[in-house]
């Protein structure tokens, strides 16, 4: 077997660990200029903004009752406010809101 | 003899409910609101499942993403020369069929996905997806079009259409139109000129259970395998990025783009529409043609009323089928 000796090793590369659920290194929730705002009374899960969302952020909850919004990475792109087929989300402008735009104390 | 190699039998999905909901593209990337291309990307790794292993050769799926050493991907994932996307496919499959075979790795060969742009696999990477094709890998190489090379800022590539404004075919009072020439047809140049390719579709992120199928339909082939997805930009093609989906439903109400699959010899034809709308519904839509004038506007009418009618001919191979 050929033997490499230390410290002449190739380098892997560049790697890194695989992020579980979300990738917290890189919020976007703070891109947002207007908020999708679900009326749940409205909403008869037909699914289409779980599958229409670029960013993944909507998702049902642990029962499979409701569409939650992960607020954290919502870009605001609003394409869920279009495909959402019994029209239960309204766009809402992010700086009504208390909570606001989402602030990093980090940039990334 | 080499042992059999357990392969991924995935099933189709029915309906817009039955979409898997576990995520491995995951919320927290760089992509702009309302990116076409990453929501490509999340119901291709939805319909691929955790087995898989993803090459992104250069291109905004690449840049955007992976940048700062972080990464949205749940799933196995490395960056590739944007030449080169099909040969790391080809290294990785043939490597991955070796330790299964010596027992160094054990359960069900991967899903290997190329996730190439328009550029990464029809213009600056066509020789690698052309030579894993030629030689019969056990990959899907998919192609997501948007048209332009937008992570460098929307310059020009081979499939953007008749009159796009991008930087490099700027409209001015030499050629009004823009870009003079007309797209390239990926599909047909895989179909025409690899004959271990099985299976060869379209698809569109307007339709994402037609999407899910045809993409799990592909990776149940063993053998090389092709899937051309339509990805609307808003940035670079110019629209308000909440019609991301809009615009991709107009590209096939239109007849911009045509969704069929094309199973070993065999067309088939999905969401053909009965009568196509007249493309300047889809061109008003987006800034990047609103320089065109009524006569660019037919030329490029005339072209999409003969790519409807024509029937693509299968090209009869050419060299035997290997197997």
């Amino acid at each position: 077997m050929f033997k490499i000796p230390k410290g002449k090793e190739v380098p892997l590369g560049c790697v890194t660990p695989a992020p579980v659920g979300e990738q917290p290194m890189m919020i976007t929730g703070n891109w947002r200029e207007f908020r999708p705002l679900l009326e749940p009374e409205k909403c008869d899960l037909c699914m289409n903004c779980i599958v229409f969302c670029p960013d993944a952020c909507f998702q049902l909850d642990d029962a499979e009752e409701k569409v939650v919004l992960n607020e954290k990475y919502c870009k605001g792109c609003n394409i869920c406010i279009n495909e959402c087929a019994p029209g239960a989300l309204t766009a809402a402008y992010e700086l009504d809101f208390d909570d606001g735009v989402v602030r990093l104390d980090k940039p990334f | 003899m080499a042992a059999a190699i357990k392969t991924q039998n995935l099933a189709p999905v029915k309906l817009i409910r039955n979409v898997p909901k576990e995520e491995y593209y995951l919320p927290g990337h760089r992509t702009c609101a309302g990116c076409g291309p990453a929501l490509q990307y999340k119901l291709v790794a939805k319909a691929a499942g955790p087995n898989t292993i993803f090459l992104g050769p250069t291109g905004c799926m690449y840049v955007a993403n992976a940048s700062y050493l972080c990464t949205p991907y749940a799933v196995p994932w490395m960056h590739t020369q944007i030449t080169n996307g099909g040969a790391v496919a080809s290294g990785i499959e043939a490597a991955y069929k070796v330790l299964l075979r010596k027992g160094k790795r054990e359960g069900e060969f991967p899903n290997i996905i190329v996730m190439a742009g328009d550029g990464g696999s029809v213009d600056i990477g066509l020789q690698a997806m052309s030579a894993m094709m030629y030689r019969g890998h056990d990959a899907l190489f998919i192609c997501y079009d948007n048209e332009a090379y937008a992570n460098t800022g929307i310059q020009t590539s081979p499939t953007t259409p008749y009159g796009g404004n991008t930087t490099f075919t700027p409209p001015g009072s030499a050629i009004p139109e823009g870009k003079t020439l007309f797209p390239k047809d990926p599909p047909q140049l895989v179909i025409g000129a690899h004959p271990a390719v099985k299976y060869v579709a379209t698809a569109s992120i307007a339709y994402p259970v037609d999407l899910i199928n045809k993409v799990r339909k592909a990776l149940n082939v063993v053998g090389p395998t092709f899937l051309h997805i339509h990805c609307p930009c808003p940035k670079g093609w110019g629209f308000d990025e909440a019609k991301t989906v809009e615009v991709a439903r107009l590209a096939i109400e239109t007849g911009m783009w045509n969704m069929y699959e094309w199973d070993n010899g065999e067309y088939r034809y999905q969401f053909k529409p009965k009568k196509y709308k007249p493309v300047r519904e889809y061109l008003k839509l987006q800034n990047r043609f609103a320089h065109l004038s009524d006569a660019h506007i037919a030329k490029l009418q005339a072209f999409v009323d003969a790519k409807v009618k024509a029937k693509p001919v299968p090209v009869e191979a050419a060299v035997p089928k290997a197997n």
